[in-house]
């Protein structure tokens, strides 16, 4: 992990959260899959771990994801400064952009060639999601955690098919593992 | 005090909104046409549509759209101030309990199952996101297929996965291609 000056890790978070936040379409879990290949992927700043955790935290949460999650990351990299410039950069393009595009509403939702660039981009994040999740479940599978698989697989399709809430998705997941911990406990006493 | 208001009204949508930008959608809908007539039904419809079609999160898209509407870009800051504070203060807190105690036991068991949760959260929203991107808003069937989408998903994932391309860059080539491919085919 390479370690540059404060100043400049903060630009760098500063920076990284606003071009993920500009070029993000499509709701809070492709801003997390963005960020987890920039900081974890690409600067090594974070654990894949840890990152994970982050998310189910940030999901947790009330408020927008990508803000929990900035948050959270800021904190971790560079304390309340990291805080603040993280959530600086996740709102500024969404204000900027909204605050000119409302200026122009319908010249701008009648555009073809934004409505045609859109199209296009939906396939593109369909595609950072899809990567990111062939990852993150290989490397469960990979881990061979019989439990953690199960949950994995009763998660995505709690979700995918009944449209169950994340929140209760994490929840259970939390009581399973402290049940999980509780009773490896016991055992190891006995 | 418009600016009060505004501020009070988004920092409600921030602190009730769990589990982010579907659930914001009705406590902002409340806010901004129930409980202040700050716009028309058909203006908060504009206002989703608008949220689609740029970037960042729903809440504050709408903190941003009803703000600059009632006091301009001052209202737009302080309105997105109220959106995010909420947040900023409880998961500092969060943050502050996650890394002090992550290392423990008991801390390490329920993680690890988080993680496993949120592999299959982020799996089940991309199935929605490449269901949405293949047949938009249409019923799933062949007829309904948008073949050039197809292409450019199958496309974008090998250039991530095997190329190891920058996910940004990526986005943008599948729009320049959406777009250049309209064009061509006389779609626009």
């Amino acid at each position: 992990m390479s370690n540059p000056s404060p100043l400049r890790r903060l630009w760098v978070l500063f920076r990284s959260m606003l071009v993920i936040s500009a070029f993000t379409f499509g709701g809070g879990f492709v801003i997390v899959s963005l960020m987890k290949k920039r900081f974890v992927d690409e600067l090594g700043w974070l654990e894949e771990e840890e990152m994970l955790d982050m998310i189910a935290l940030a999901q947790t949460c009330p408020g927008p994801i990508a803000v929990n999650c900035a948050v959270l990351v800021g904190w971790r990299v560079a304390g309340s400064a990291g805080m603040l410039s993280a959530v600086l950069g996740t709102v500024l393009p969404p204000m900027v952009v909204l605050g000119l595009v409302s200026l122009a509403y319908d010249r701008f939702a009648g555009n073809r060639y934004a409505a045609l660039a859109l199209r296009g981009m939906q396939a593109g994040v369909a595609a950072i999601l899809a990567d990111v999740a062939l990852g993150l479940v290989g490397k469960v599978l990979r881990a061979g955690d019989g439990l953690r698989i199960a949950l994995m697989a009763a998660a995505f399709v709690a979700v995918a098919f009944f449209r169950v809430n994340a929140v209760w998705i994490l929840l259970a997941a939390a009581l399973a593992g402290t049940i999980a911990a509780l009773r490896r406990k016991g055992g190891g006493a006995t | 005090m418009i600016l009060w208001q505004l501020f009070l009204s988004f920092a409600q949508v921030g602190l009730f909104a769990i589990g982010g930008g579907y659930a914001a959608m009705p406590l902002i809908q409340a806010q901004v046409t129930q409980a202040h007539a700050w716009l028309t039904p058909l203006e908060f419809a504009d206002l989703v549509t608008l949220a689609e079609m740029t970037p960042g999160p729903i809440a504050i898209n709408a903190a941003t759209f009803v703000g600059t509407r009632l006091a301009g870009a001052t209202g737009a800051a302080v309105a997105t101030l109220g959106c995010v504070l909420p947040s900023v203060v409880l998961v500092s807190a969060l943050s502050f309990v996650y890394l002090r105690w992550r290392s423990k036991p008991l801390f390490k068991g329920v993680l690890g199952c988080l993680r496993a949760a949120v592999a299959a959260l982020i799996a089940a929203a991309g199935l929605t996101l490449l269901r949405l991107a293949l047949f938009g808003a249409s019923p799933v069937a062949p007829e309904n297929l948008r073949w050039l989408n197809l292409i450019l998903f199958a496309g974008a994932l090998a250039a991530l996965r095997r190329l190891r391309w920058n996910p940004i860059l990526t986005l943008l080539l599948c729009g320049a291609v959406g777009v250049a491919v309209g064009v061509a085919t006389g779609m626009a």
